[in-house]
C-alpha cells in the first residue's frame, strides 16, 4: 500500500493506482477527456494535469501511478490555469454551435469549459473543414467537432475489435475516422454505435428518426404503433434525472400514449416469440445432430443483435451457417404487426408504420435491410434509440417524472419475464434454456429464481453446461445429453470466443452472442454515461421486472400461444419461417 | 533493407507498370516475410512502396489483411510518414519553392507553367509517370529565387518560359545529378 496527500488528505491505496483513481476514490474529481474507464491511459489529452510537489511539471494524472509520500494538489491554481489554457486550445479549434448541438445537453467539453470558468476564447485558432459523414444508415459523424481524444479509437478497436475509426495524417491534418479519411461506409464497420456512446462531444451520433417520427404520428389514416425494446424501461429514466437502473416501464408507456402513438407495444411480445421459434429450431439441430448424425449445424448462435451479425458477416462468415435464422425481436416484432395484428384491425400493412425504440444504432441499420420485408413492406419503418425517444418527450412539453404508470396495448404488449432479460448478458440465453427445458423434461429449469447463475454479470466470456435427464418420451435422444454453453459479450470477447472455436471446435451446443458490452443495456444508444456500475444496476433493474412478472416463462405468455392458435401454427411453421426467419450473407465494405 | 528484392520485382522485360491487381497479389508475398517478426509492417509496407513506387489503397488493405489488422489502422500508419505515398510518385519528384522569397519572386508563376506544361495538379503524376509534382517550403537557396528543386537538384532562377526546356534536359540527362534515380 501506498501513503499520499491529496489536497491535504492522506490517503492509503494500493500500489499501481493512478493519481485520478486515488483521488476519484477520495471524492476528488479531476477532469478528464481521453480517459477511458478500463482502458489504458492514453495521457493525450493533459485536462487531467495536477500539481505533484517537487516534480518539475505538471503530471497527468490519468496516467501517473501514486509514489510514497506524494503530495499532490488537484485544483491549486497552477493545475487549473493550465487545464484551462488545454481546454480554450481544443475550444479555439473546435466548430461547434451548442444550441443546435445533438450533445447540447450532455457534452463533455462544453461543462469542462463551464467548470473552468472559461468566459472568452484569448485565441482564435484555424478550424478543421468540416465534413459531415452521414454514409451509414446509424452514425452521423462531424470531424469539426472533434477534440481528437481517442475515445472513439479505444473502444473500437480494444472492446470491439473493429478497428474502424483510427488517427489520420499527422500534425494539425490529423483527423479520428476511417481509412485514409473516406466515410464510414467504406470500412467494416458493424454500425454498434459504441464509439458515439463514449464520444464526449457531439462528433459522433446516431442519425435521428426524430423528425420522421413525428411526421409520421401527423398523417391523417395512418396508424402508427411503437414497440419498446426491454432495455429502454431500465435505462430511459437516466434522461430524466433519475439514477441508474430506475424502472420507468408504466411511465414510458404513459409517455408514449400522450406523444400519440395508436398503439403502444412491446419488442418483448416478439422476444417471448423468438424464444419459442428459437427454442424450437434448437431442439431442431440438435435432433439432426444426434439423431440424424448431420454435420455443422452446432453451436447455434443467438442471432438477435444486429451488430453481431454484421460483425459475422464481415469477418466471420464460415459461422453464418450456425447462426440461428430467426429475425430480431424488432423485425419480428414489424412483420407481425403489418400482417397478424393488421388483419386483426382491418388495416393494410401498408397503412402502419412501426416504430421501435431501441437502445441500438445497429437496429437503424438493420431495419433497412432489404430482405427484411416480410409483408412487402418494411419490417420496421423507424427506429428510434433511448436517448431520441427522451428528446421527443421533451420537445412534447411531457413532464415525464410526473407521470402515472400504465400498462401497455394488448395483445402485442403482453409478455413474460423471460423478454425482459433480453436486455443483458446472458439474458437470451437464460429465456431459452427457461423454454427448452422445460419442453423436454417437462420440468422446471432448476435453478434459484429461474436464473442460471454461471452466466449472469459481466466477465466477458461466461460458460455453464446442464445436465438433461428424464426427458419426456419424444425427447428420448436428449436423454443423458450434458447441454454445453456459452455468453459472449462484446465484439473483442466474441472474436476471442470464435478464434478459440475455429482453431479448436466447438464443444457448445448454443452460444449467446451480444455486441455491447453488458448487453442491450450497454446498448449504443443508451443514455450516457455507461460504465460497468451503470451496467450492473440496470441489469439489476432489468431481473427485477422479470422476477416481478406473473409470467416468467415465453412458452406461457397467453399472447403467444393465442398467435400460433390462430395465426402462425407451430412455431417453425411455414407461415413463421416466411415472416420471423432469414439467412445471412458473407460481405465486404 | 530487404533481401530477396529480385524474386519478385516487377516485371524484368518491360517497363510496363504493374497494375493494382498485381501488385496485390505479389502483396501476399510481402506479407509472408514479414508477418510474423516483431515490427514487422513498417518495413512491409517500405518494401511493398519500393517495389511499387507507392502503396495504392488495396495494397494497403492487403497488407492489413495479411498482418491481421485494420485497414483504418494501417491506413493511420501509411498517412502519419510523409516517406509513404498512396499516390504514384513519378521518377522525377519536382518541387517547386513556395517560401517567401521564392513566392515574391515568381514561384507562383513557375509553378503555374509546370501545372500547364505536364497537365497535373500539386501531389498529381504525370501518366507516363516521369514527373510528380510538388511544393515545398524553402530549400535554403533564396538568394537564387525562385528555385525548383527536382530529386536531389537545385535548379536556380528558373523562369516560367522556359520550363519545357528544363524538363527536356532533366529527361535526357543533360543534367548529371537530377539523373539519379529516386532512393
Ligand atoms: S460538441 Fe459540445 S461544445 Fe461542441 S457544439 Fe456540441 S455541445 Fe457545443
Ligand atoms: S459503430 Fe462500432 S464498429 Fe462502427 S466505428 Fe463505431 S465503435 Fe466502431
Ligand atoms: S470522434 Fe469523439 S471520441 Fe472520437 S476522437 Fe473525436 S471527440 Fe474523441
Ligand atoms: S485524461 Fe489524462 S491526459 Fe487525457
Amino acid at each position: 500500500m501506498i501513503n499520499l496527500t491529496i489536497n491535504g488528505k492522506p490517503l492509503t491505496v494500493p500500489e499501481g493506482t493512478t493519481i485520478l483513481e486515488a483521488a476519484r476514490s477520495a471524492g476528488i474529481a479531476i477532469p478528464t477527456l481521453c480517459y477511458l474507464e478500463g482502458r489504458p491511459p492514453l495521457g493525450a489529452c493533459r485536462v487531467c494535469l495536477v500539481e505533484v510537489e517537487g516534480a518539475r511539471t505538471l503530471m497527468a494524472s490519468c496516467s501517473t501511478p501514486v509514489a510514497e509520500n506524494m503530495i499532490v494538489r488537484t485544483h491549486s491554481a497552477r493545475a487549473r490555469a493550465a487545464r484551462r489554457r488545454v481546454v480554450e486550445l481544443l475550444l479555439s479549434e473546435h466548430d461547434g454551435n451548442c444550441p443546435t448541438c445533438d450533445r447540447n445537453r450532455t457534452c463533455e467539453l462544453r461543462a469542462l469549459a463551464d467548470s473552468l470558468g472559461i468566459e472568452r476564447l484569448p485565441f482564435e485558432g484555424s478550424k478543421a473543414r468540416r465534413r459531415v459523414d452521414s454514409s451509414t444508415p446509424a452514425l452521423v459523424r462531424d470531424n469539426a467537432k472533434c477534440i481528437k481524444c481517442r475515445r472513439c479509437v479505444a473502444v473500437c478497436s480494444e472492446v470491439q475489435s473493429v478497428g474502424a475509426l483510427f488517427p489520420q495524417n499527422r500534425g494539425f491534418d490529423t483527423l479520428i475516422g476511417p481509412a485514409f479519411t473516406q466515410d464510414l461506409e467504406g470500412v467494416a464497420c458493424v454500425q454498434c454505435g459504441q464509439c458515439a456512446a463514449v464520444c464526449p462531444v457531439g462528433a459522433i451520433v446516431e442519425k435521428s428518426h426524430v423528425e420522421a417520427v413525428w411526421k409520421a404520428l401527423e398523417t391523417p389514416g395512418q396508424v402508427v404503433v411503437i414497440q419498446t425494446a426491454p432495455a429502454i424501461r431500465a435505462s430511459l429514466g437516466e434522461e430524466f434525472g433519475l439514477p441508474p437502473g430506475s424502472r420507468v416501464t408504466g411511465k414510458m408507456t404513459a409517455a408514449l400514449r400522450r406523444l400519440g402513438f395508436h398503439g403502444v407495444f412491446d419488442t418483448n411480445f416478439t422476444a417471448d416469440l423468438t424464444i419459442l421459434e428459437e427454442g424450437t429450431e434448437l431442439l431442431g439441430r440438435l435432433r439432426r445432430t444426434l439423431v440424424d448424425g448431420a454435420k455443422g449445424l452446432l453451436p447455434m448462435f443467438t442471432s438477435c443483435s444486429p451488430g453481431w451479425i454484421n460483425f459475422a458477416e464481415y469477418y466471420y462468415p464460415q459461422f453464418l451457417p450456425n447462426i440461428s435464422t430467426c429475425k430480431s425481436p424488432q423485425q419480428m416484432f414489424g412483420a407481425i404487426a403489418k400482417t397478424y395484428w393488421a388483419s386483426k384491425i382491418g388495416k393494410s400493412p401498408q397503412q402502419i408504420t412501426v416504430v421501435s425504440v431501441m437502445p441500438c444504432t445497429a437496429k437503424k441499420f438493420e431495419a433497412q435491410r432489404p430482405e427484411m420485408t416480410a409483408s412487402g413492406v418494411p419490417d420496421v419503418d423507424f427506429v428510434l434509440t433511448t436517448r431520441e425517444l427522451a428528446r421527443m418527450i421533451r420537445e412534447s412539453g411531457v413532464d415525464f417524472l410526473s407521470l402515472p404508470e400504465e400498462e401497455m396495448d394488448v395483445p402485442l404488449g403482453i409478455s413474460s419475464g423471460a423478454a425482459d432479460i433480453f436486455a443483458n448478458t446472458g439474458g437470451v440465453m437464460e429465456a431459452a434454456l427457461r423454454t427448452v427445458y422445460e419442453i423436454v423434461t417437462g420440468r422446471e429449469l432448476p435453478f434459484e429464481k429461474l436464473h442460471v447463475t454461471p452466466i449472469v454479470g459481466l466477465a466477458g466470456i461466461k460458460e455453464a453446461s446442464l445436465s438433461i435427464r428424464n426427458v419426456k418420451p419424444e425427447w428420448s435422444f436428449l436423454e443423458g445429453v450434458e447441454l454445453k454453453i456459452a455468453v459472449s459479450h462484446g465484439l473483442g470477447n466474441t472474436r476471442r470466443l470464435l478464434e478459440h472455436l475455429k482453431n479448436n471446435g466447438s464443444p457448445y451446443h448454443f452460444i449467446e452472442i451480444m455486441t455491447c458490452p453488458g448487453g442491450c443495456i450497454g446498448g449504443g444508444g443508451q443514455p450516457r454515461f455507461t460504465n460497468d456500475e451503470v451496467r450492473t444496476r440496470r441489469i439489476a433493474a432489468i431481473y427485477a421486472e422479470d422476477e416481478g412478472k406473473p409470467i416468467r416463462k415465453s412458452h406461457e405468455n397467453p399472447a403467444v400461444q393465442q398467435i400460433y392458435r390462430e395465426y402462425l401454427g407451430k412455431p417453425n411453421s411455414e407461415t413463421a419461417h416466411r415472416l420471423l426467419h432469414t439467412h445471412y450473407h458473407p460481405k465486404q465494405p | 533493407m530487404p533481401k530477396s528484392l529480385d524474386s519478385f520485382a516487377p516485371c524484368a522485360c518491360c517497363d510496363r507498370p504493374l497494375t493494382e491487381e498485381e501488385m496485390v497479389t505479389r502483396c501476399h508475398e510481402i506479407v509472408q516475410e514479414y508477418k510474423d517478426k516483431p515490427g514487422g509492417l513498417i518495413p512491409a509496407l517500405q518494401m511493398a512502396q519500393s517495389l511499387f513506387g507507392y502503396l495504392p489503397k488495396p495494397v494497403v488493405k492487403a497488407i492489413a489483411d495479411g498482418f491481421g489488422k485494420s485497414y483504418s489502422e494501417v491506413s493511420g500508419v501509411v498517412s502519419f510518414y510523409s516517406f509513404f505515398s498512396t499516390r504514384p510518385r513519378g521518377k522525377f519528384l519536382i518541387r517547386v519553392c513556395l517560401g517567401t522569397a521564392c513566392y515574391v519572386r515568381g514561384g507562383k508563376d513557375v509553378l503555374e507553367a509546370l501545372k500547364k506544361k505536364l497537365g497535373v495538379e500539386v501531389g498529381e503524376t504525370t501518366p507516363d509517370r516521369n514527373f510528380t509534382l510538388d511544393v515545398g517550403r524553402c530549400f535554403g537557396a533564396c538568394g537564387m529565387a525562385p528555385v525548383v528543386m527536382i530529386n536531389d537538384t537545385v535548379h536556380q532562377r528558373v523562369k516560367p518560359g522556359r520550363i519545357g526546356e528544363l524538363l527536356t534536359r532533366v529527361l535526357t540527362g543533360e543534367n548529371p545529378t537530377a539523373e539519379r534515380e529516386r532512393a
